[in-house]
């Protein structure tokens, strides 16, 4: 989007690395960049290599389909079963392992499954199929949520009655509050994810740094945002402030997009959640509020659900934390590949195994 | 599963807007910025627009990177 040649890129990067390099000095820190978006640009960019090795990036919880808990996956594969029911998602999902299937496997037993790129197109497949109850798996964060809120609007006011919700939305705001208040992050400061922001503002994160001391930079997703960002976070901590700044003001105003919020909050509202690896933290996700509910495909659908089982030996609640690199992972590159996953992580094309398999050729030795 | 694409609005019907993604237009729901203006640039996520693109930042960042090619030729 930013118009510039190689050569400009290459100077303002050198610009930046210098920078970095002078501003860490001898100290060591660890900079958690917590989108799944910005860990796969960062590997695209190879700017873990333009980095001193005394500043670490890790990858944080936002890969919405790597937190997303077994049982869910679990209680979607039961709903593809059923003979007059129609499974709407997005092709991530496909092959996230449940306790022992896998949505790609139960597609191809013959269970109807489409793949949507937006919500609309599920409720569309809905008007489409009216003896069908079609369900959309709606995960996500703050991006990607107001999205399935404005489907369900739209079904209500349009009387479709055979457009179910399975939800699994979660909240980036407390997933960090989690990270930072167990005690064992050693975070020294967080690369924000820039559409989440565009979506809620600034506001949601300020606890960062009041409660926490930990600076915090909006960041866009070009690799000189990324090294900006990076320069940022280091000038703060070298100063001994912390603060959230922005980044990425060409998309993220402060104040986030507050029509969005409002549809958001109209359909749902917070509720404690469980995240995969991580465990149930509080006020992290959403529930369709009572008006809505209607909508819900686990209270008006009865499913029975396989007892929920975890893969074993997989490393993926220590990843999400940012407490084990991929490659520490015994599973890593031997049992878990992209394309025989163990773990959520392997299987997104924004989960941190994931990217570290695709991009991180002679950087690991399996 | 958070990207987004930029595109610039071409019309308006109620709330859908055709927008230009790279050449190509397609049908986008305008629910949650539906003070979207024909003309605009607008951030694209999941088939619906979510946040407009902000000319004058976007110029301002371009403006800071390309400055930054004089420092590093000095250092």
């Amino acid at each position: 989007m930013l118009q510039m040649n190689n050569e400009e890129i290459r100077k303002a990067a050198d610009f930046f690395t210098h920078e970095i390099a002078k501003l860490a000095g001898d100290k060591s820190f660890r900079l958690m960049e917590v989108c799944g978006t910005h860990t796969v640009a960062i590997f695209k960019a190879g700017i873990r290599q333009l980095l001193p090795e005394n500043v670490q990036l890790v990858s944080g919880p936002g890969c919405p389909v790597c937190v997303t808990p077994n049982e869910y996956l679990d209680t979607a594969i039961a709903f593809s079963r059923k003979s007059d029911v129609m499974i709407a998602t997005f092709g991530d999902m496909l092959k996230v392992p449940g306790s022992s299937s896998t949505l790609a496997a139960e597609k191809a037993q013959g269970a109807d499954i489409r793949i949507v790129y937006s919500s609309l197109e599920g409720l569309e497949l809905a008007k489409r199929y009216p003896d069908k109850k079609v369900i959309f798996l709606a995960v996500g964060f703050e991006t990607t949520a107001p999205t399935a809120a404005a489907a369900i609007l739209m079904a209500e006011a349009e009387k479709v009655a055979n457009f179910y919700v399975l939800s699994s939305h979660k909240l980036v705001p407390p997933a960090l509050r989690a990270l930072l208040s167990s005690g064992d992050s050693k975070v020294h400061g967080f690369l924000l994810p820039g559409h989440v922001s565009a979506m809620i503002g600034l506001t949601p994160y300020e606890f960062l740094s009041k409660e926490y001391n930990t600076p915090a930079v909006v960041a866009g997703f070009e690799p000189l945002d990324i090294l900006q960002s990076v320069y940022m976070l280091l000038r703060q901590l070298d100063c001994g402030v912390a603060k959230v700044e922005n980044q990425y003001r060409r998309i993220v105003p402060k104040e986030g997009n507050p029509a969005a919020c409002e549809v958001l909050s109209t359909v749902y509202q917070a509720a404690d959640a469980q995240w995969r690896g991580i465990g149930h933290l509080k006020n992290s996700g959403l529930v369709m509020r009572e008006k809505y509910q209607k909508f819900d495909a686990l209270l008006n659908i009865p499913v029975t659900v396989e007892e929920t089982k975890e893969a074993k030996g997989c490393q993926c609640g220590s990843v999400l934390r940012g407490l084990m690199l991929p490659t520490s992972c015994p599973l890593f590159g031997k049992t878990c590949k992209p394309e025989h996953p163990v773990g959520s992580c392997m299987v997104s094309i924004e989960g941190t195994c994931a990217a570290w398999y695709k991009y991180g050729a002679g950087r690991w030795q399996v | 599963m958070c990207l987004a694409v930029p595109g610039k609005v071409l019309e308006r019907q109620d709330m859908l807007a055709t927008i230009e993604v790279g050449g190509v237009t397609r049908k986008v729901s305008l629910m949650l910025l539906p003070e979207t203006q024909v003309g605009d640039f607008v951030l694209i996520h999941a088939g619906f627009a979510v946040q407009r693109i902000d000319e004058e930042e976007a110029e301002k960042t371009l403006a800071l990177f390309k400055e930054l090619e004089q420092y590093a030729a000095n250092e």
